[in-house]
């Protein structure tokens, strides 16, 4: 007899969209359960738009958005926020720059000119782009440079898998590149890409629904109007034979590997993707999954395992081409061509005789719990939601998750399996260097 | 085309008032005290238990957190996972010098069986040997990562040498300690220490407060078991000396860390202290971080924060510097530090400080998570969440004075311990500039 499934349950958050005169699209989502908003700006711009010979500039550029704008200096962003006793950040990903605070309710209509303030204009001044360029610096040292399995396998594995310099470059930035940007180069960038035609502002929580698209108008109504840039096609062809490369990695006291393959493409065949996901949870979540029982409890061929989509771990936040990873550390001496093979051997498997009774519905079940848990917070759901409308036009997904993860059938987990092949795979390895 | 016109900041609108949710408590015959806390958000439910935990024997007690959810003489450790997975529910045991700490989340619908489940582990955590070598092994590979980290090896360095002889003076055990450790000696361990006496149970989310308590009762009032107590001393004073220079050749950055006196949640002093904290480096606003990143571009995330513990609280700012301006970077420091402790703050500086803690009070407790965690930790100082508005209370009196004086107690440069960790060849010279240094190596 089949197990019971657990009910998946539903949240349905209330969505609203709109576009103004300028292009800007908005997102509203009224919660009015706690006094807190979360608000979010997104424009449509990553690593991946970063020309040659200026790697980390989309990153760089987003740290220069908090250094003045318009009507305000540097610092201002900065105290306005925490001085209404909010939070804020930006983030840089693969296909979109993020810029967001959570705050008291109260302070909507601040927040709303200060990001509306630097749609308009960032300054852009010599004096910050050097300053800027040192914090970089120290953040890639703390990220990457000072510490073992720095980028891994983020930065190390994306030019074993891809060709072309959009998908392949070091998205943290060389030294030599991120020096040599100029104020010019940042101008140009903002005038491109920071359009409010490429740009979705999402404001969630405790708003009143008539009284926010009365402020949204009021400050961002006159923000100039620029189109979005056209977008390039990033595709590349798949792999068709097997790709494998290792480093020493100095500060690196054991050895790790990372596996990708590449899979459908998010946005335009949601439907044939949306199973890799949920195969990345039924090979690793958690003791009872598949790899985790085998690899580190059966086998001890490796102390952790992990598997997500995205370079970033953003399977719904990322548009084509992308990859589902695997990735693995390993105890002292550990063999990672063994590894490797037994990834092949448990897809195999997965891919021949399906999951067991009930694998599928426990892993979905608590995959609801993780969406569910993370939009939670208002921040969490304007967030997403902001970019689901960017890249889809329906932001009114994130509700959908939990039942559309749900309905993902036996034969789509065997099917998504069974296309992870050994020759369709780009691997990246890292030798210990021996500790320090 | 418009003349550009000139733009002011909106005020803010009228303060919201922090509003509490509905909460029960109940304390049960076997001394497990439960709080449950309505917020239905999302159709989730968010678990903390709590136990003291304070004096047991580091690498059993690491362990035995690792492992406790290995087994029991009913179900292995994949029924264990596999029943979680099943109402989208998750646990896991972590361990500081204070407690030993379980913490889940599931689906709303699925808490009597997570209850089950916690209360499974509870009264029968079996050890299986095979399961428990694995862990063993695991977390010996954990702690040779961790030493490869300069974060993990300054905080390690800072603590021995603020904490010397008291139990917090190490908190991460030695590779051949793991080692040593059986299985019978984690059952031992467990039937004297795992017990709800002292216990606090927190459960946060889309519940009904007394359904929930119910619940609780009926799951775990057959816990028992009574253990010894074990109170910490307190934590020594700390005793201002040489800057600790940890050499870790070929560092291409310094890890700074600073520490400083601070007090618990309750004393009279605490929020004019956590204000001073925002001012010096407690946010981004800041001046050390305005003074150190944006103006100077010397690091990316300094900070500072008031840690507490049973046994006492401390001030650490924490920075990780390029190493050509370490010793620039601990002058600022020590600047900053020493301009807050003598000259009062500016009263726009002030205002906005309080805003922050204010307003971070409201975000905090606006998800079941967050609340779940702030519960916890305020049970944990025998606090209950009504504490919050008091405290909110505080922060909001609080004056110029007040923060003046916590600045001039607490924040004062003369009280700072220091460890740096970095290339002493390329750093040690122009620190000595500045203070006596005493150097040491990286252990290794």
């Amino acid at each position: 007899m089949p197990t019971r499934r657990a009910r998946i349950p539903a949240t349905s958050y209330p969505v609203e969209r709109f576009t103004l005169d300028n292009g800007l699209r908005v997102v509203l989502t009224p919660d009015r359960s706690a006094p807190v908003i979360g608000v979010a700006v997104v424009y449509d711009v990553g690593i991946r738009s970063e020309p040659e010979g200026r790697t980390g500039f989309a990153h760089l550029f987003e740290h220069l958005m908090f250094q003045g704008s318009a009507n305000l200096e540097k610092l201002a962003h900065f105290r306005h926020v925490q001085g209404a006793g909010g939070t804020f950040n930006g983030s840089t990903h693969l296909d979109y720059t993020d810029y967001f605070e959570t705050l008291p309710s109260n302070a909507l209509e601040r927040t709303l000119f200060l990001e509306a303030d630097r749609m308009r204009g960032p300054r852009l001044t010599e004096e910050n782009l050097r300053n800027q360029v040192d914090v970089v610096k120290e953040e890639i040292r703390v990220n990457v440079l000072n510490r073992p399995y720095g980028g891994f396998p983020w930065l190390t594995l994306p030019p074993v898998m891809f060709d072309t310099f959009p998908n392949a470059h070091d998205g943290y930035g060389s030294f030599v590149d991120l020096e040599s940007a100029t104020v010019a180069d940042a101008a140009d960038f903002f005038r491109r890409y920071y359009a409010s035609g490429n740009a979705v502002l999402a404001v969630s929580g405790d708003i009143d629904t008539v009284e926010a698209v009365e402020l949204i108008e009021r400050h961002f109504g006159d923000v100039p109007a620029r189109p979005a840039p056209d977008r390039p096609d990033f595709t590349e062809p798949g792999l068709t034979a097997e790709r494998r490369t290792a480093y020493t990695d100095q500060l690196a006291p054991l050895p790790a590997v990372a596996a990708a393959w590449r899979v459908p493409d998010p946005v335009g065949d949601f439907a044939a993707y949306l199973p890799y996901v949920v195969l990345a949870e039924v090979l690793t979540d958690g003791d009872a999954s598949r790899l985790v029982e085998r690899l580190v409890h059966r086998d001890r061929a490796v102390t952790s395992v992990g598997g997500y989509l995205g370079f970033m771990g953003d399977p719904f936040d990322v548009r084509d081409p992308t990859a589902l990873l695997l990735q693995a550390h390993l105890p002292p001496g550990g063999d990672v061509d063994k590894v490797l093979r037994t990834l092949d051997e448990e897809l195999d498997r997965l891919a021949t005789d399906g999951p067991t009774d009930g694998e599928l519905a426990r892993t979905q079940a608590r995959m609801a719990t993780h969406l569910l848990r993370d939009t939670d917070a208002v921040l969490g759901r304007a967030l997403r939601m902001a970019v689901l409308e960017q890249q889809r036009g329906k932001p009114e997904l994130l509700g959908e998750l939990p039942r559309l993860v749900g309905e993902v059938t036996d034969d789509q987990v065997r099917a998504a399996a069974a296309a992870l092949r050994p020759e369709r795979r780009a691997s990246v390895e890292v030798i210990p260097g021996g500790a320090r | 085309m418009r003349a550009p016109q000139s733009r002011t900041l909106p005020p803010l609108g009228p303060t919201r008032r922090l509003k509490l949710p509905r909460q029960a408590e109940r304390t049960l015959d076997n001394g497990l005290t439960v709080i449950a806390v309505r917020r239905p958000a999302v159709p989730l439910v968010e678990l903390r238990l709590w136990m003291p935990f304070g004096r047991a024997n580091l690498a059993r007690a690491h362990l035995l957190a690792q492992t406790l959810l290995s087994g029991t003489e009913t179900m292995s450790s994949v029924q264990i996972a596999a029943e979680l997975q099943r109402i989208g529910g998750v646990l896991s045991a972590g361990l500081d010098p204070d407690r030993l700490m379980i913490s889940g989340a599931g689906l709303a619908t699925g808490l009597d069986r997570m209850l089950e489940l916690l209360a499974e582990v509870l009264t029968g955590a079996s050890y299986p040997a095979g399961w428990v070598g694995v862990e063993r092994d695991r977390l010996v590979d954990g702690i040779q990562v961790a030493r490869s980290q300069p974060g993990h090896l300054a905080r390690t360095a800072l603590l021995k040498r603020i904490y010397s002889r008291h139990p917090y003076a190490v908190q991460t055990p030695e590779p051949e300690q793991v080692r040593a450790v059986r299985p019978a000696a984690l059952r031992t361990l467990h039937g004297q220490r795992v017990h709800p006496a002292g216990a606090v149970l927190v459960l946060v989310g889309d519940v009904r407060p007394g359904r929930a308590l119910d619940a609780v009762e009926k799951a775990l009032g057959g816990w028992n078991g009574t253990g010894h107590p074990a109170g910490l001393p307190p934590a020594p004073p700390l005793e201002p000396g040489p800057l600790l220079l940890v050499d870790r050749p070929g560092s291409v950055q310094s890890s700074m860390r600073v520490a400083l006196p601070a007090i618990p949640r309750t004393h009279p002093d605490h929020a004019a202290l956590q204000l001073a904290n925002l001012i010096f480096g407690g946010y981004f606003s800041s001046r050390w971080v305005e003074n150190i990143r944006e103006d100077k571009g010397y690091t990316y995330g300094p900070h500072s924060v008031i840690e507490h513990s049973v046994a006492g609280s401390v001030l650490l700012a924490a920075a990780e510097v390029a190493t050509e301006v370490t010793a620039p970077a601990l002058l600022e420091t020590s600047y900053e530090l020493g301009r807050l402790a003598t000259r009062p703050p500016a009263p726009d500086e002030l205002e906005q400080a309080r805003q922050y803690a204010l307003g971070t009070l409201q975000l905090g407790v606006s998800t079941q998570a967050g609340l779940a965690s702030l519960v916890s930790a305020y049970a944990g100082s025998g606090l209950r969440l009504d504490f919050l508005s008091e405290y909110a209370a505080r922060l909001a009196r609080a004056s110029i004075d007040d923060v003046a004086e916590a600045a001039a107690r607490y924040l004062a440069p003369s009280r700072a311990v220091t460890v740096v960790l970095g290339d002493a060849e390329r750093v040690a010279a122009s620190l000595a500039n500045l203070t006596p240094v005493e150097t040491v190596p990286v252990p290794a």
